[in-house]
């Protein structure tokens, strides 16, 4: 008997994926078996796929099982081949055409209220994740997924990035540290992900690191889109490196702060008020402000717990940040909502709007309010807020034609 | 006796048959095109000599009533579910027929549940012949394959009463498990151990049987008030221990939903009554006890309190979540059909506002009108729709039937239905060509709201109109089809014989589909 590889996931509450059992054998030509949830309306074409799989990677002896629990195409494709990886040697890669929604890039200043972590071997998750429009999706290989399914975990998120349509979010993979991560990175980049989070950043050499690898495999694939880098900083001497690591790379565009390891590493405990943390968030907005990228805050976990959530994101952005990492889609209304810029805010930033266009119309250099002179930075910020108003539904875009000056 | 003969098809295109266990049969004609004459069915004169001057109706037990009731072979059974899968009763009438040799009984439940999988044994014996009612999980699966001995008939909540009514079935014997009643008969459903809210599923057999049997663990000196049922219907009283049991009475499926993926399907679909100007100061509601439906009543009630409104009324089943609607002034009255938990229970014990109904007042399509066509906003569910909103109840994708109808097809005469479903569930897409089973015309259904979409019938020309500028993401069905195609793949159809093992009957008793064997 050969050695039988595994992959995926089977078993009570596993949904949307299947998991493999596969023996390369010397003769007999090929045994699929496949028992599927779904065999009445998709057995066939688990087969045939299946088989094509197996035909690419020129496979004409074997033993698969398939036991399916209702897992879509492209999951399958990348269980079969995550264990046929475990059993040869090779660099072809069995992929499906990329869905065209997905070749997009994202700017620099993309909106980053809400980014939503996705475990990287749960399919099921990944599938639905943009219905509820978070500003940004995570497939993440790092702490959410097991060490022995690391491997497997890579192949359900190349196929994520490549077939899911997440609507608009921006598609973020979370790689592993040290070397790991480095080679996470030839699954990932060529298949247009938007940006890259890097876990544990203690010195801006890591990043260095990463956007030179980065670059490498870019140049290899003949890709030009850009891939960003959003350094998440979880320990006491990455929040003292915090400006160098902000400043690393122009690919930088976000520094996080990741609070458990964080806590863990000064030797305090996580309160609710988050005084332990206070002086590394406040690093982390000044150095990101500093170096002009977003400041991003931490989780809040207590997923049931809306009202405590709120009032962590108030006072995240009381602080400076920019937005909030997610662990449940039903964190991002909530973070949306209050990130988002408030009624008292809009009428403000609205006036100063106002009489930044009436003093250029006028060809004055001076916003002024009345008798107040306005700084620029001031103004800065107003249009920031009109413009993510008007994002946010909360402003009509032709405001200022039916606008009253008081 | 004949299971089935005469195909002929429908006004549906469904091909079905025009005798059924021996019976004449009509297909379905279209919507309101059948419409009998005639008088209704009458049940047996009786007279109070035969029965004692006391009013002490008690027996010794359940087999000594079937007995004096005159339990013999070929008769029809009727049971009904208002402890849902909490019934210790039906089962035990089955056990007792077999006990006694009895066979080719009809069992004529309002609804079947998990609990009664032993019916299966006595299907396989020839104690039963077959079911008419509702075929749930393992008896569906049966069905499915063929094993049950007569033709499985699926009828709704009203057409079971309008069955009865019409003279289309008729009970030799009704067994009404009853949470409390009096030795004369008179019983409720709002008092007892095994408490489970109104008792309006036996509404009809306590009327049109010719035995009544009540059965009971709670039994309470003349009168028992309130007075659910007259005892002037019933025969025989029996006490038992125990009739239910009340923790899966008042069963867990009534919890608003945790899934992101259904509270974005229960916001959209508020998000749209709202847009669409069908949440008004006064309007209506049928609330549902799925999860999604549940959290839909929520939003509402977020909408209605905000603006200072009521609902005139919403129809239950009811649960806690409606009940604090009622409490808080949301809600004027609750019409309630079937009882979901112990706030429901008490509400309805305790509140006038909160008025039990039957199947005679809610869904009886031959009656002097019935409530469901004056419900503005009605949520419901469906395994499958098709591209002309044509909508399956009852089986699966893969050809086996799993559930029963319910008050489904009754509801769907209100003045907006709308289905919040997912589009594909694991990899099965829930819009097809054409469904498997036709439970609902599609020129009844609305909505279809799907988390990636909402499609309009296009014969609501008036919806289409006021949601032309709307933010939400309305898309025609064929689109919303192929975009579910495009994630899951183009799914085979389910493989079946030639053989029909049960019908699908309209609320006006036509045959409205056939369900077929699965082909193994």
């Amino acid at each position: 008997m050969g050695e039988v590889a595994t992959t995926g996931n089977k078993g009570k509450g596993v949904r949307s994926d299947c998991f493999v059992s596969l023996e390369l054998t010397s003769r007999g030509g090929i045994k699929l078996t496949v028992d599927s949830k779904v065999a009445v309306m998709f057995g066939e074409d688990i087969k045939k796929q299946t088989l094509n799989t197996l035909r690419f990677f020129d496979i004409i002896n074997c033993e698969i099982l398939i036991e399916d629990s209702g897992a879509l195409p492209f999951v399958i494709a990348a269980r079969t081949e995550a264990a046929i990886k475990k059993l040869l040697k090779t660099d072809k890669e069995f992929l499906f055409p990329i869905l065209p929604v997905n070749h997009t890039s994202t700017s620099k200043e993309h909106n980053r209220f809400s980014r939503l972590y996705l475990p990287g071997n749960t399919p099921g998750l990944m599938i639905n994740a943009g219905i509820h429009k978070p500003d940004g999706i995570i497939l993440d290989l790092e702490d959410s997924v097991s060490p022995e399914k690391k491997d497997e975990a890579r192949f359900v998120v190349r196929n994520a990035l490549r077939n899911i349509d997440f609507y608009g979010a921006e598609r973020m993979v979370r790689i592993n540290q040290g070397d790991r991560g480095i080679e996470d990175l030839n699954y990932i980049i060529p298949h247009f992900v938007n940006l890259i989070l890097l876990p544990k950043c203690e010195s801006a050499e890591q990043v260095y690191v990463v956007d030179e690898q980065i670059k490498k495999i870019q140049k290899n694939h003949k890709l030009t889109n850009h891939v960003w880098i959003m350094p998440i900083i979880e320990s006491a001497l990455g929040v003292i490196n915090a400006y160098s690591i902000a400043n690393a790379t122009e690919n930088v565009v976000a520094l996080a702060i990741g609070l458990e390891d964080y806590t863990a590493d000064i030797g305090a405990r996580r309160s609710g008020d988050g005084d332990e943390s206070f002086f590394a968030r406040g690093m982390v907005v000044n150095a990101a402000r500093a170096a002009g990228i977003q400041p991003i805050d931490s989780v809040f976990s207590d997923v049931g717990d809306m009202d405590g959530l709120r009032e962590t994101v108030l006072r995240s952005k009381a602080l400076g940040f920019d937005g909030m990492g997610c662990i449940h889609p039903r964190q991002i209304k909530v973070i949306h909502e209050t990130f988002a810029p408030s009624a008292g805010e809009i009428e403000k930033a609205k006036k100063i709007v106002f009489a930044f266009h009436e003093a250029r119309d006028r060809g004055l250099g001076v916003v002024a309010l009345g008798t107040k002179m306005i700084d620029p930075p001031v103004v800065k910020r107003a249009l920031n807020t009109i413009s993510l108003a008007v994002k946010m539904n909360k402003l009509a875009e032709n405001w200022r034609e039916s606008y009253d000056q008081v | 006796m004949i299971k089935y003969d005469k195909l002929t098809t429908n006004a549906a295109g469904r091909i079905v048959p025009t005798i059924i266990n021996g019976r004449a049969a009509v297909p379905f004609l279209g919507i309101a095109k059948y419409k009998p004459d005639g008088y209704k069915a009458a049940p047996k004169l009786s007279s109070c000599i035969d029965y004692p001057a006391d009013g002490n109706k008690v027996l010794a037990s359940l087999k000594e009533a079937l007995i004096r009731s005159g339990l013999k072979d070929g008769m029809t059974i009727s049971t009904h579910h208002h402890f849902r899968n909490g019934d210790l009763i039906a089962t035990q009438v089955f056990d007792i027929a077999h006990e006694l040799g009895i066979k080719e009984l009809m069992w004529y439940p309002s609804a079947s549940f998990p609990c009664h999988e032993p019916m299966i044994k006595y299907l396989e014996d020839g104690t039963i012949n077959h079911i008419e009612g509702s075929m749930n999980g393992a008896l569906g699966r049966f069905t499915s394959e063929g094993k049950m001995k007569g033709l499985g008939i699926l009828r709704s909540h009203g057409g079971r009463y309008q069955a009865v009514q019409d003279g289309e079935v008729h009970i030799d014997i009704a067994v009404i498990a009853s949470p409390t009643a009096d030795p004369f008969g008179n019983c409720n459903g709002v008092n007892g151990a095994a408490a489970c809210g109104p008792l309006g599923f036996a509404l009809a057999d306590a009327q049109y049987a010719d035995k009544v049997i009540v059965v009971t663990d709670n039994l309470v000196p003349f009168p028992c008030i309130p007075w659910q049922i007259h005892g002037n219907y019933v025969d025989h009283v029996v006490v038992v221990d125990k009739i239910g049991i009340p923790e899966k009475i008042v069963s867990g499926t009534t919890e608003i939903t945790k899934s992101p993926d259904r509270l974005l399907l229960a916001e959209l679909s508020s998000r749209f009554c709202d847009e669409a100007g069908l949440i008004y100061d006064g309007f209506s509601f049928q609330a549902g006890a799925g999860g999604t439906a549940l959290s839909i009543g929520i939003f509402f009630a977020g909408i209605l309190r905000e603006r200072k409104w009521k609902a005139r009324f919403a129809r239950g089943g009811s649960n806690k979540y409606l009940v604090q609607m009622l409490e808080e002034g949301l809600v004027e009255y609750i019409l309630d059909g079937q009882t979901f938990d112990l706030d429901g229970i008490r509400s309805m014990r305790d509140n006038p506002h909160h008025v039990w109904t039957s199947p005679f007042t809610s869904y009886n399509y031959h009656g002097k009108g019935n409530f469901s066509s004056i419900v503005d906003i009605v949520i419901l569910g469906a395994t499958e729709v098709d591209l002309n909103f044509n909508a399956n109840v009852v089986t699966h994708s893969d050809g086996y039937l799993l559930h029963g109808i319910g008050g489904w097809q009754n509801t769907l005469f209100g003045k907006c239905v709308i289905l919040p479903i997912p589009l594909f569930r694991d990899r099965n897409p829930v819009i097809r060509d054409e469904v498997t089973t036709l439970c609902g015309p599609g020129e009844l259904i609305d909505v279809i709201v799907t988390e990636r979409g909402i499609a309009i019938n296009p014969l609501r020309t008036d919806l289409i109109e006021k949601m032309k500028y709307s933010s939400l993401p309305i898309k025609t069905i064929e689109a919303l089809k192929t975009e579910s195609e495009s994630i899951c793949g183009i799914p085979s159809k389910p493989k079946f014989t030639d053989e029909i093992v049960a019908v699908v009957k309209w609320v006006d008793g036509t045959v409205l589909d056939s369900i077929r064997r699965v082909a193994k």
